[in-house]
């Protein structure tokens, strides 16, 4: 009797990986495959002629590598600054004596109910006002400024938790500020950051308003809008699209593969904190 | 030490750059956009003060605010009732150790780490009516051809994009709920399994009552969510066809963008705030009593 029950838990287990993995698979084999087979000959199959020329084609000629490079430098630049000035921020929030603090970390706090929508229309004019609006600027300032408020978050956190002898050592020997931050404390919340980093980039990876709003020209479109007006303009050729949309996961997909434990952790620990 | 980490200069150059970008490019936009949900303005003339008329409007004159704001509830509803009980599911099975366990957990996930526009894509693919996957299952059940456009008939599309906004975050439920199962210690189910609880009292007599604080981060969390809905409708239908997938999100994004509404479409989109930090209170309010109880036991 238990021997069944478990077996009917692990079908059930069995079923439900199907469901989430299966329009996945679907969608890299009809990546490499021709209208012909998608549309009645070899619809659920693996493709009898692997249509490498697939990628080709949507890298170079849909505009699809330009799309791909730009995503990875808005990431990458949200990435890379937000941990930065969230790191600082969330020192002096942890660990620097003045008054305001827990004020200044509550009033963090807020920002992570804070919808995009309810900002987006004044960003709009302000960046036109100030002439970034459409370049790389006018998306990397609300990227970042919208992925502090839980960076911080996951930061101050970690903070709370490390031992202060390795930077009092530090100071008493005449270390600096800057320089024992730099020196002791980034080495020291190196997990913290990856965690954050992992929440930040994959929000920035994947984010559709802003970019959709913000940007008009195609030099400096992310992915995501990238792909939708790419989609529009050669909406016939499914094996097509298909690869342009095979490319546009692949980074995330890479990214989890290599850190399913923290990618599953961060994303566990931003909900949490929310 | 104390003497260092209390000097302003270095406070200033640690705290500022943070707070500047968030005060000036999230905090600010709010506050204007409740600003602007007072006045009638198109962009361009001038501000007239409306007072709460817009609100007002919202539910008395739109013709599609009721309807989108009851699609946005009923896509809170699938992910509380279907979304949310099948994670919870899939968690308790996992978290009691099953062969596998965690190639099923980073399987569930995989969905959740992928864009919505590429979800939203890939969905419309299998619900196409001439080559979808679904339409050439149906056919392939029933031994005739069948083609039926879920996307651009109203009464089906809504409900079509609810699936893959239930189907790309269950892993993501389902992890919280996992986290939070193995966070309860094991001398609990040890003390029980001596009593003689089975496992069925165990679960529902100490695995669900410790797990209140995870449940309500789930709730919030599919509340919200619902509300600020906007990616995947956006994507796979625009709202349409003939408004009839609308969500606030959706609408707002119209009336600002398209139909230079820049007074409504504020009142639309602070809407979305007011509805998120309402329910965010109210569900606070409700597990406050559940919480004190699992503290107890």
């Amino acid at each position: 009797m238990k021997k069944v029950k478990k077996r009917i838990l692990f079908i059930i287990l069995i079923l439900i990986a199907i469901a989430q993995l299966f329009p996945l698979y679907w969608l890299i084999t009809f990546s490499l495959k021709s209208n012909i087979e998608i549309f009645g000959e070899n619809v659920l199959g693996l493709p009898r002629d692997w249509r490498w020329i697939n990628y080709v084609t949507a890298l170079s000629d849909g505009g699809v590598l330009r799309y791909f490079l730009n995503s990875i430098f808005y990431s990458g630049t949200t990435v890379v600054v937000t941990g930065i000035i969230t790191a600082m921020a969330g020192y002096a929030i942890a660990r620097m004596k003045w008054k305001l603090k827990n004020y200044v970390f509550g009033f963090f706090a807020l920002g992570i109910m804070i919808p995009t929508q309810a900002a987006l229309l004044p960003l709009f004019q302000v960046l036109d006002k100030l002439g970034l609006k459409g370049g790389y600027i006018g998306l990397l300032i609300p990227y970042i400024s919208f992925a502090i408020p839980m960076s911080l978050m996951i930061l101050v956190s970690f903070y709370k938790g490390i031992p202060k002898e390795m930077e009092e050592a530090a100071y008493i020997d005449g270390c600096g500020v800057l320089r024992c931050f730099a020196t002791i404390i980034l080495p020291i919340i190196k997990p913290a950051l990856a965690t954050a980093s992992i929440f930040t980039f994959l929000g920035t990876w994947n984010e559709l308003m802003f970019a959709n709003t913000l940007v008009d020209s195609s030099d400096f479109r992310t992915l995501p809008v990238g792909i939708m007006s790419f989609s529009g303009q050669y909406s016939t050729d499914w094996g097509l699209i298909g690869a342009a949309m095979v490319i546009a996961t692949l980074p995330t997909i890479i990214v989890y593969f290599f850190l399913s434990n923290q990618v599953q952790e961060s994303l566990v620990m931003g909900a949490v904190k929310g | 030490m104390d003497r260092m980490l209390g000097k302003k200069r270095y406070i200033a150059i640690f705290v500022l750059p943070a707070l500047l970008l968030f005060i000036c490019f999230v905090v600010a936009p709010l506050v204007a956009t409740g600003i602007y949900s007072l006045f009638e303005y198109d962009g361009i003339g001038t501000m007239k003060f409306l007072g709460l008329n817009n609100y007002i409007e919202l539910f008395t004159k739109d013709r599609y605010f009721p309807k989108a704001l009851m699609n946005s509830l009923i896509l809170a509803g699938a992910s509380i009732f279907i979304q949310i009980p099948i994670s919870l599911l899939l968690a308790i099975i996992l978290a009691r150790g099953i062969k596998g366990e965690k190639v099923f957990r980073t399987i569930y996930f995989v969905p959740v780490v992928i864009s919505s526009m590429v979800i939203g894509q890939l969905w419309m693919k299998i619900f196409n009516s001439q080559y979808g996957l679904l339409n050439i299952l149906i056919g392939f059940i029933t031994g005739q051809k069948f083609e039926f456009s879920w996307l651009s008939t109203p009464s089906t599309a809504f409900f079509t994009t609810v699936v893959p906004a239930v189907w790309q975050y269950i892993g993501y439920h389902m992890l919280i709920f996992y986290a939070g199962i193995k966070s309860i210690p094991t001398d609990y189910y040890e003390a029980a399994r001596i009593d003689g609880a089975s496992n069925r009292q165990i679960s529902f007599k100490i695995t669900l009552p410790l797990m209140t604080p995870v449940i309500k981060t789930c709730l919030l969390f599919a509340l919200t969510g619902s509300f600020r809905a906007f990616d995947l409708i956006y994507v796979m239908t625009g709202g349409g066809p003939n408004h009839a997938s609308e969500v606030p999100g959706t609408l707002m994004y119209n009336s600002l963008f398209r139909r230079g509404l820049y007074g409504y479409g504020s009142a639309q989109a602070f809407f979305i705030v007011i509805e998120c930090l309402v329910f965010s209170y109210i569900i606070s309010r409700m597990f406050k009593k559940s919480e004190e109880n699992a503290s107890v036991i």
